[in-house]
């Protein structure tokens, strides 16, 4: 027996819970679900520290926060996207605050805004350095007072059904009680964020799996610019904890071995002694990374036993500073790397942060596929183009989740339900049904490990798809993932029992990585220039000419993949060179 | 380089001392009660307990479950008992109980579904029956072009605290009132309660009042203060309890010298 709701939602972080408000506040006839394979406080939006950027100035426009986040993605983001991203932004971030979000005050009691990289202007809210934390669960709270939305925790969702065209709804397995259940919708949104985990060292929670990207791609929905995976500058070594951009914004130095701030020997401007915006420690996350490599290189990184490091210097903030504006840093210092950056230096490196690219979809969050919608991290509208400027994804999941929500109450509201539909997708269903039980049935054939298939897949996009690129391993990662996707079919599930099983979503998971990660390769591959977070050492220079285009990664029926490219959408800004360090026009 | 950054991440080369987990184990379809299970992990300066957990999953046994996220004590999954004290695994540094061995269960007073998971639906249905959203008067309600409703450092500070909660339960297992009596509504929902009660944006406490003066609301509570104690985040739940029942008090011996409508 099957359940049956008007719109199914897939994740239930920042951008399915704002989804789920704006249907329940647009249509109160609609049924929502919120599916998750995590109770939706545990969602990873949680995590995010440094703040949500939304024009509130009287100094600020609109038009400079555009022109920031599409100079900042180097001319790969949609302008109409941007300007629809831009004008809502402010309008949601205050939704939010009248919704009970503890934003940071000034002392008369107005919203406080802070600096952060790549901004032009003071436009960054913020909830202390607990941003992500603070709207999650002001989003999470405020849901539980619509009886409309309905909950399935803990639930994994292994695959869209598809009919006639239309995505008409899922099978998940409830964890709990390990049974495959179908659900059938007339819409269905992902929100399932994005796939840090297909690398070996990532800011992103162990559930950031790539799920969603996945789900849309087996269903026939093409994944966009997968090739822009961006490097966060500064993370813990081992953990991959980040330490906010805040902590620069703040006035904190980058050091290397000598103690020397080496962004200035990359054109990223000339060291001052407070914090300048879009110079120095304060340019965008790319050009952080890359310069990291380059001291790598040259031999001035400190060695550790976890790789080479450089050392984040906030020594001179003062523990006064550091307590009252950045306190979670030195929180998560003392906690989980025993210092205390009040008197010691912070070790960083880069670690991979967020996925630019995703499941394309238009302004409204609509898929090629109707009846799918997908919005936050697991779709590419594209706004964040070839680099996302920090503090521009917690707006994003809300702008972009409450117009996923509109759109597909729209459409539910105007669609039939499965009724002759629902034959052909029980039937599917049950199809799936046979497959997750012929997996798990699997016996052990000698002794490989989930855990050593998905290492190996992680070190092989390290190797490949890292801060820089070049065509021959990323050919040879092609041939490695396929391997893998062949010993991951026949690898053991040691663990039989039915109840809370995470073995079985492990190998799921593992699946999933796979998929996407090969999308990731091919779109690295296809891409023979270089610009934001896609370096390639082979082709150094931007290529507007052949390259002015978003990817797109389209399943074949056979299992196989191609590549073709969408122009990118221009409406104001013409392309030019991204500056940073100096003033720019 | 890229040599480097990847043998590094996951290297265990430089780790030469080891610690004995044991680990409670529970298939409800193979055992009908729970069982010990000892396990050898290597314990670096830097692995927390779920590294070590995590170690035994990709590396020795692929049957043990527990939850975990994040690693960095904000998602609130992965809550255990860890040598009897209800404990954030991911931020439990393995090295405090060296030589070993470790004891790790799962969190106290609740159904344990399986292996180190416990069952939280009646959490969540606690948070949820205090009304943990935001109800305003009707007449001050504004629109969103009026922009934000003032708030001051000092005002948000009254509050500030009690919105820190990550729901990660420590204190239900800590709660020796909880463990004797499930319907009391706990150390974190209240403390939630009182995170909206003391917003200047929020005029629901007394809706809020009617749940918690419930048998089962606050006055269970008899102030143990292990609440307090075990929260990671320095919420204060036992505080927020006993504001709470300063303020219920008021609000009875208000309700017999006044009619409802004029308070």
């Amino acid at each position: 027996m099957a359940e049956f709701h008007d719109v199914v939602l897939v994740g239930g972080g920042g951008a399915g819970l704002r989804a789920a408000i704006a249907i329940a506040e647009t249509n109160p006839r609609l049924d929502i679900a919120v599916v998750s394979k995590v109770y939706p406080m545990r969602s990873h939006t949680v995590s995010a520290e440094g703040g949500a950027a939304g024009v509130i100035g009287a100094d600020d426009s609109l038009d400079e926060h555009a022109y920031d986040t599409i100079s900042g993605g180097d001319w790969l983001c949609d302008q109409d996207a941007v300007e629809a991203f831009v004008e809502e932004a402010p309008r949601e971030l205050m939704r939010l605050e009248h919704w009970g979000c503890p934003w940071s005050r000034e002392p008369d009691g107005h919203i406080a805004v802070r600096a952060f990289g790549g901004m032009t202007k003071m436009r960054t809210w913020f909830a202390a350095d607990k941003t992500g934390f603070h709207l999650l669960h002001t989003l999470f709270q405020t849901s539980l007072k619509y009886t409309t939305i309905r909950r399935y925790d803990e639930w994994f969702v292994t695959k869209l059904l598809v009919d006639d065209g239309r995505v008409r709804g899922l099978v998940a397995i409830d964890v709990m009680s390990g049974k495959i259940e179908t659900i059938l919708a007339r819409a269905v949104i992902l929100c399932t964020g994005g796939c840090g985990r297909v690398f070996p060292f990532t800011t992103n929670a162990s559930i950031k799996t790539g799920d969603g990207m996945a789900l849309a791609w087996h269903a026939g929905a093409p994944l966009k610019d997968m090739e822009f995976v961006q490097y966060h500058p500064t993370g813990l070594p081992f953990t991959g904890i980040l330490i906010t951009e805040a902590a620069r914004a703040e006035g904190g130095y980058l050091i290397n071995k000598d103690g020397y701030r080496y962004l200035q020997d990359y054109n990223l401007g000339t060291p001052g002694p407070t914090p300048v915006l879009r110079s120095m420690e304060l340019g965008p996350r790319d050009r952080l990374s890359q310069a990291f490599v380059k001291e790598v290189e040259k031999g001035r990184t400190i060695d550790t036993p976890y790789g080479p490091v450089v050392h984040l210097d906030l020594r001179h903030l003062g523990e006064r500073k550091i307590e009252t504006k950045i306190p979670f840093v030195r929180e998560l210092c003392q906690r989980y790397q025993n210092l205390d950056p009040v008197t010691e230096l912070i070790p960083v490196r880069p670690v991979i942060h967020y996925m630019m690219g995703g499941i394309h979809t238009d302004l409204t969050g609509a898929t090629p596929l109707p009846g799918l919608y997908a919005a936050g991290e697991v779709a590419c509208v594209s706004i964040n183009g070839a680099n996302r400027l920090g503090s521009n994804s917690l707006p994003e999941l809300l702008v972009f989740g409450a117009r996923a929500g509109r759109a597909a109450a729209e459409y539910a509201a105007n669609s039939r339900p499965p009724g002759d539909a629902s034959y052909a997708l029980l039937a599917q269903a049950n199809d799936e049904r046979h497959r997750l039980e012929q997996l798990f049935a699997r016996t052990s054939s000698g002794g490989v490990r989930l855990a050593a298939l998905r290492e190996e897949m992680q070190t092989t996009m390290e190797e490949s798809a890292g801060i820089y690129r070049m065509a021959e391993p990323l050919r040879r990662a092609a041939g490695t993932l396929c391997g893998l996707r062949e010993r991951a079919a026949v690898a053991a599930i040691d663990d039989r029992s039915l109840t809370f099983n995470t073995e079985r979503l492990a190998r799921l998971e593992l699946s999933f990585m796979i998929d996407v990660a090969e999308t990731i390769v091919r779109a690295a591959l296809r891409r023979e220039e270089s610009r934001g977070a896609h370096q390639r050492t082979d082709f150094p220079a931007r290529d507007d000419r052949r390259f002015l285009a978003h990817s797109l990664v389209h399943r074949r029926s056979d299992g196989g993949a191609f590549v073709e490219y969408l122009p990118v959408t221009i409406t104001r800004w013409p392309p030019a060179e991204r500056v940073y360090g100096r003033a720019h026009a | 380089m890229r040599d480097r950054i990847t043998a590094q991440s996951r290297s265990t080369d430089h780790i030469t001392d080891h610690i004995t987990l044991q680990v409670t184990r529970y298939r409800p379809e193979i055992e009908r009660e729970t069982t010990m299970q000892t396990y050898e992990v290597p314990c670096p300066k830097d692995w927390v307990i779920l590294d070590g957990l995590n170690y035994v999953k990709d590396r020795i046994d692929g049957t043990l479950s527990y939850r975990w996220s994040c690693r960095m004590g904000i998602c609130g999954s992965c809550g255990m008992t860890v040598n009897g004290e209800p404990k954030l695994t991911c931020a439990t540094f393995l090295s405090e109980y060296a030589p070993g061995p470790v004891r790790i269960e799962p969190l106290r007073h609740f159904p344990i579904v399986r292996d180190l998971v416990v069952e939280i639906g009646d959490f969540m249905r606690k948070l949820t029956s205090v009304k943990p959203w935001i109800i305003r008067d009707r007449e001050r309600e504004k629109p969103l072009s009026d922009g934000e409703y003032l708030q001051t450092p000092d005002e948000m500070h009254e509050y500030k605290q009690f919105s820190m909660c990550i729901n990660c339960m420590l204190c239900y297992s800590a709660c020796p009132i909880y463990g004797l009596e499930p319907s009391f509504i706990g150390p974190a929902a209240i403390a939630l309660a009182q995170r909206y009660n003391l917003d200047t944006r929020d005029q629901g406490a007394e809706e809020r009042l009617a749940v918690l003066s419930e048998h089962a609301g606050i006055w269970g509570c008899t102030f143990v203060g292990e609440c307090t104690k075990v929260c990671p985040k320095n919420v204060d739940p036992a505080g927020a309890i006993q504001r709470y029942k300063l303020q219920a008090a008021v609000e009875s011996l208000k309700s017999y010298f006044m009619p409802r409508g004029s308070r």
